[in-house]
C-alpha cells in the first residue's frame, strides 16, 4: 500500500511538469503573478496611504492565495475542452494522482510567486523577525490554497470560463473577510467570527507574526487550522472529482 | 482465469439512467490477437472500450484486461490507448508528449528516449519531433497518438477509430503501421467503422448493435455464414424487361439500375447508422457494386402492385443458386440475341454481414 502510494506520487511529478510547461510558464500567467502584488501594493500603499508594515502580511497572503488558485480551477475544464483529460485518465494513474499533481504544481507556483511581495516588502524596509516561520507558512499555505482550488474545478463543465466565474465569486470575497488588510484584532467581532471560516485568515495571521506584529491566534492554532483545512479540502476534492470525472470524459 | 486471454468480458453492462449503452455482453480476446469491435454509431463500441480502459466505470458485470480488473492501475500499466476523442497536448512538442506519457508509465528515462526515437522514426515524425503538436496536421497527430499509446511498449493496445477522419494516404499509412506492429505479438483491440480495415487486419471481429453483441467470429466466417445469397451484376447491350429476368429459375429478386442505386443509398444509411453520406470509408464499396439485399437489409422501394417496371440494361439478380442462374442467363442471352457486357458474381463481404446483422437488429426493434 505504502509503495503503491509512493509510486503514484512519483507519477504525479509528470503531471506537475506538464502543468508548469502548459499553464504556468506562459507569459501572461507569469506577468500576472508578478504584477498582481505590485498593483495591490501601489493601490493600498499609495492610493489609500496604508502603512507598509501593516499592508505587507496581507499582501503576501493575497499574492500566494491568488497564485495558487489561478490555474488549478481551470485545468480540469481546460483539459476536458482540449480532449486531453481522457488520455490522462487512461494512463496508469489514479484520479487522486492527477489531482495531487495539479495541486503540487499550483502550490509550487504560489511558493515562487511569494518571492515578489517579499522582495517588495524588503525593498520598502519591512523586516521579517521570523523568516523561517514565514517560509513554513508559505509552503503550508500554498498547499492549502492549491487544494482549495481543486474544489473549485469539481463541477463537470467543459469550458474553463464557468469555473473561472465561480472561482472569482469565491476568491474575491475571501480577500475581504480574511483580515488581509485589517488585522484580526481590529476587526469587529462578527467580522472576526466570519474570518475564521477562511484559511487565508490563518495564513495572514502567521505572516503578521513573521513581520514582528504578533499574531492574533497562537501560531500552533494557525498552522493546525491551515492543515485541517487542507485535509478537509483534499478529502472532499478527491471524493467529488471521483464522482464528476466520468461525466467529463 | 485462462492466461491466454488478454481480455475477458463477462456480462458487462453500462447504463446511463434509462439508456442501456452496453447490454450484458460477454467475449474473450486471446493474447496476440488483433480483435475488431464493429458496430454502427451509438452501438456501444466506444462505451465498451472506455470501460475496458478504465475511462468510465461499469454498471455491472466483469471485465479483465491481462488478468487484472479493467481500469485498475495494473491493467492500465500494460495497456496503450488511442482514444477516439482524445488529443495530444497541443502546447507540448511531440517529444515532450512522449516523455510525459513515459513518465506517467514510469519508464526508465534511457528506455523512454530510445523508444521515442524509434517510434518517431517509424511513424515518420522524427524530423518534426521538436515541433509543437498544434503545428501538426490531423494525420500527424493521429500518428503521434499512436506513438504515445506505444511508448510504454504495452502488451495490449486499444484503438478507438484510429483512422477516423483521416485522408486516404494517412489511413493507409496507419493501417500499414498496425500491420507492422501486430508482428510484435501485441494484442490489439480495434473499433472501426471501416469494414475493409477490419476484414484486412483483424483475426476476429465482434459486431455490437444497440448495446448487444450480435456476432463474433473471423471475418471470413462471418462472410460465409451470412452468405447464402449471392448477387449477380449483369448488363446487356439492349434493354431487357425486369419481368423476363424474374421468370428465370433460381432468381429470388431482380433489381434494375434505378432500384440498385436506391438500394445502395439505403444500405449505406443502414450501415452507417446515421453516419451520413460521404463517410463510407475507404474500404466500402460504391454504388453499382454488390450489396446485400433481401436478408433483413432495408430493401429498395418496391414497384407499386401491378405497375409495369421499365426495361433496363443493368440488373442485379439475387440468387442462392449462382451456377444454375448463370447457365440460364447465358441461354437467355443467346435466345434473345443479347450480348452480355458485364457479368459479375459478388460473394457477400464483411460489410454485407455487418449490414445484415445490424440491419436485422434494427428491423426487429
Amino acid at each position: 500500500m505504502k509503495n503503491r502510494i509512493l509510486d503514484q506520487i512519483i507519477r504525479s511529478i509528470a503531471i506537475v511538469k506538464k502543468d508548469v510547461v502548459i499553464y504556468y510558464s506562459k507569459g501572461p500567467v507569469v506577468l500576472m503573478g508578478v504584477l498582481w502584488p505590485a498593483i495591490m501594493f501601489i493601490s493600498f500603499a499609495f492610493g489609500r496611504g496604508m502603512a507598509i508594515e501593516n499592508l505587507m502580511p496581507g499582501l503576501i497572503g493575497v499574492s500566494v492565495f491568488f497564485a495558487c488558485s489561478a490555474i488549478a480551477p481551470v485545468a480540469f475544464p481546460w483539459e476536458t475542452a482540449q480532449r486531453t483529460l481522457e488520455r490522462l485518465v487512461s494512463a496508469p494513474v489514479a484520479i487522486w494522482t492527477i489531482l495531487f499533481g495539479d495541486m503540487l504544481a499550483s502550490a509550487l507556483v504560489g511558493i515562487i510567486i511569494s518571492i515578489a511581495p517579499i522582495l517588495i516588502a524588503i525593498g520598502f524596509g519591512v523586516t521579517f523577525t521570523s523568516p523561517l516561520m514565514l517560509v513554513f507558512a508559505i509552503i503550508v499555505g500554498s498547499i492549502c490554497f492549491a487544494t482549495m482550488a481543486l474544489l473549485l474545478s469539481v463541477a463537470p463543465v467543459s469550458g474553463p470560463q464557468y469555473t473561472q466565474m465561480l472561482s472569482t465569486l469565491i476568491k474575491f470575497p475571501m480577500m475581504f473577510i480574511s483580515g488581509v488588510f485589517i488585522p484580526l484584532a481590529n476587526l469587529p467581532a462578527p467580522a472576526r467570527a466570519i474570518s475564521f471560516i477562511s484559511p487565508l485568515t490563518y495564513f495572514t495571521d502567521i505572516a503578521r507574526y513573521a513581520t514582528g506584529h504578533g499574531s492574533y491566534l497562537p501560531l500552533y492554532v494557525d498552522f493546525l487550522a491551515i492543515i485541517t483545512f487542507t485535509f478537509v479540502f483534499w478529502v472532499i476534492a478527491v471524493k467529488l472529482h471521483n464522482r464528476t470525472l466520468p461525466l467529463r470524459v | 482465469m485462462n492466461n491466454n486471454y488478454a481480455i475477458k468480458v463477462t456480462n458487462l453492462t453500462k447504463r446511463y439512467r434509462q439508456l442501456v449503452a452496453v447490454d450484458d455482453i460477454s467475449f474473450e480476446v486471446n493474447k496476440g490477437e488483433f480483435f475488431g469491435f464493429l458496430g454502427p454509431n451509438g452501438a456501444g463500441k466506444t462505451t465498451t472500450i472506455r470501460m475496458l480502459t478504465g475511462i468510465i466505470g461499469k454498471s455491472s458485470g466483469e471485465a479483465r484486461v491481462m488478468g487484472y480488473p479493467a481500469g485498475s492501475i495494473e491493467a492500465k500499466q500494460l495497456s496503450g490507448v488511442v482514444p477516439e476523442q482524445s488529443n495530444v497536448y497541443m502546447d507540448l512538442t511531440a517529444w515532450r508528449n512522449l516523455m510525459l506519457t513515459a513518465e506517467l508509465y514510469r519508464l526508465p528515462p534511457s528506455e523512454a528516449k530510445a523508444r521515442a526515437d524509434n517510434l518517431l522514426k517509424q511513424l515518420g515524425l522524427f524530423e518534426r519531433k521538436d515541433s509543437k503538436a498544434r503545428e501538426y496536421s490531423m494525420g500527424m497527430r493521429k500518428r503521434l497518438l499512436l506513438a504515445v499509446a506505444l511508448i510504454s511498449d504495452p502488451e495490449i493496445v486499444f484503438l478507438d477509430e484510429p483512422t477516423s477522419g483521416l485522408d486516404v494516404q494517412s489511413t493507409r499509412f496507419i493501417r500499414g503501421l498496425l500491420r507492422d506492429f501486430r508482428k510484435e505479438g501485441k494484442t490489439f483491440f480495434l473499433t472501426t467503422h471501416n469494414m475493409s480495415e477490419a476484414a484486412e487486419i483483424c483475426d476476429r471481429v465482434a459486431i455490437i448493435n444497440r448495446g448487444k453483441l450480435v456476432a463474433l467470429d473471423t471475418p471470413e466466417n462471418l462472410r460465409i455464414t451470412s452468405g447464402k445469397v449471392s448477387l449477380i451484376d449483369i448488363s446487356f447491350d439492349k434493354p431487357v424487361s425486369v419481368e423476363a429476368l424474374e421468370e428465370i429459375s433460381g432468381v429470388i429478386r431482380v433489381e434494375s439500375s434505378q432500384a440498385i442505386d436506391r438500394a445502395e443509398r439505403m444500405k449505406e444509411m443502414a450501415a452507417t447508422g446515421g453516419m451520413g453520406p460521404g463517410r463510407t470509408g475507404a474500404g466500402m464499396r460504391g454504388p453499382g457494386m454488390a450489396g446485400r439485399q433481401g436478408m433483413g437489409i432495408p430493401q429498395a422501394e418496391p414497384a407499386e402492385a401491378g405497375e409495369k417496371k421499365p426495361p433496363s440494361n443493368r440488373f442485379r439478380l439475387h440468387t442462392e443458386d449462382t451456377g444454375e442462374v448463370i447457365t440460364v442467363l447465358v441461354d437467355f442471352s443467346r435466345a434473345n440475341s443479347l450480348k452480355m457486357n458485364v457479368l459479375n458474381v459478388n460473394p457477400p463481404s464483411l460489410e454485407d454481414a455487418f449490414v445484415m446483422l445490424t440491419g436485422e437488429a434494427k428491423r426487429e426493434k
